[in-house]
């Protein structure tokens, strides 16, 4: 391995483990909700996280369709596979939180149905990938990608219609809405800390994809000159 | 041949098929017959109580008896490599899309024609609300599980596990469409609310996912 990677693997568990004191330690405590509000630090920066690596999968889709770029392929397989990981942390940490504090584990409101259809939308993505079969799996992959970036807007109009139990936007909501200055620094570094963490697990899945279609490739070439692969 | 011919003769030809073989259409009546009379067992409701549930369970049993007909649907194309023959033919794709679409709408809605009544007696149904209503959510949320439909058949044919992938896929994207038409459903059914804002979204979201799959199916259909 190169250099260059081990020094950001090691900024990235020193930004790990920094932001996990600003959570757990430096981070006031929650004037009603007491210390169940630290789950905040991690659900938050965990659904930014997906959500942008959902962003990307759709677009490294778009460019697959549009120039047929196996690398852009590999970067949708591996966005979509980590996206899931951080998207599932999310649905694990919010009814965590949301048990003692809205006494509930979960409703049908529009931000968790909206995420959890989203979950479920990435998960019958990489179940295609799974099961298709050669080249035909990038590209019937790009096109459920680009089905379900067009339905989480729809999904989330929706279920809007219903109600809305999900704390109104905490950031950039509301007049009455806004976080204390002192629990900024905490969320600000673990929303760093998890997305080097997700870049670094990206970069690995899209290495290993890549090594993937280059064992296919030579597998292929064996076999077209008549030898066993 | 234009893009509307194309999309006739292709039509016409599955239809006429479906018309002496029947197999499309009496699996699916055979399935949602069960389910009708599982569902029917199973939450055994009174006349007060069906008209909140109804809703739900017509459009489930709709929606897994679609999924029986959108399985078969681009499976006889397979046999004596049809689909090949006509990737390589100067034949647009979408008309072949649009005959596919059209023609598993005809089959649902023959369906639903015929299981209404069913669903009617079983359930000691009676809408309270404007009942031309339902037709024009039937209509709506039939188009919007039949396109959807079509354009995933057509990718999880390239798949190891073919019938079981579409469900797979077209559940987690048609849950706003099945939503709407449960509730513009119930909304008619109880009267309690106005079944407007369901209607709109269920035209959306036919004219957006349309649009897409008539974008994209050129691409599914020539993929290798």
């Amino acid at each position: 391995m190169k250099l260059l990677p081990k020094v950001f693997i090691a900024f990235t568990v020193a930004a790990l483990a920094y932001a996990a004191y600003q959570a757990l330690v430096v981070a006031p405590t929650e004037q009603t909700m007491g210390n169940v509000q630290r789950i905040f630090y991690y659900h938050v920066p965990s659904a930014w996280t997906a959500f942008l690596l959902f962003f990307v999968n759709f677009l490294a889709s778009a460019v697959y369709l549009w120039k047929r770029n196996t690398a852009a392929d590999a970067v949708a397989a591996a966005t979509a596979e980590v996206g899931v990981v951080f998207c599932t942390v999310v649905l694990i940490t919010g009814p965590i939180w949301a048990r003692p504090v809205w006494g509930i584990w979960w409703t049908w409101d529009a931000r968790l149905t909206t995420t959890l259809v989203l979950w479920l939308i990435y998960v019958s993505y990489l179940v295609l990938r799974r099961y298709s079969t050669g080249s035909q799996t990038a590209l019937l992959a790009a096109a459920l990608s680009i089905f379900g970036f067009v339905d989480v807007p729809i999904v989330y109009m929706t279920i809007r219609w219903f109600r809305t139990q999900h704390p109104s936007p905490v950031i950039g909501g509301g007049s009455n809405s806004g976080l204390d200055p002192s629990m900024w620094p905490p969320l600000l570094w673990n929303w760093l800390a998890f997305s080097m963490l997700a870049i670094i697990l990206v970069a690995v899945r899209y290495r290993l994809q890549r090594m993937e279609e280059d064992v296919e490739q030579q597998h292929a070439q064996v076999a077209l000159r008549g030898g066993t692969a | 041949m234009s893009t509307l011919a194309m999309t006739r003769a292709t039509l016409m030809k599955d239809l006429r098929m479906e018309w002496r073989s029947k197999d499309a259409i009496n699996s699916m009546l055979f399935f949602a017959l069960l389910v009708v009379v599982i569902f029917s067992f199973a939450f055994n409701p009174s006349a007060e109580e069906s008209r909140h549930i109804a809703g739900g369970l017509i459009w489930v049993a709709f929606l897994f008896a679609a999924v029986v007909a959108l399985n078969q649907t681009w499976a006889r194309e397979l046999r004596n490599q049809v689909l090949d023959a006509y990737r390589v033919s100067p034949a647009p794709a979408n008309a072949l899309f649009l005959a596919k679409a059209i023609g598993n709408f005809l089959f649902v809605s023959v369906l639903e024609a015929l299981m209404g009544p069913l669903f009617i007696v079983f359930y000691n149904l009676r809408s309270v609300g404007p009942p031309w209503q339902l037709a024009v959510v039937t209509v709506l949320g039939t188009w919007a599980l039949v396109v959807n439909g079509t354009f995933f058949a057509a990718l999880s044919i390239r798949t190891r596990n073919r019938e079981i992938m579409l469900p797979l896929i077209l559940f987690p994207i048609s849950i706003p469409a099945l939503l709407a038409m449960v509730d513009s459903t119930t909304s008619i059914l109880t009267g309690d609310a106005s079944p407007d804002f369901w209607i709109k979204m269920l035209l959306v979201y036919d004219v957006v996912f349309t649009a897409v799959c008539l974008l994209l199916f050129e691409s599914v259909l020539n993929a290798e």
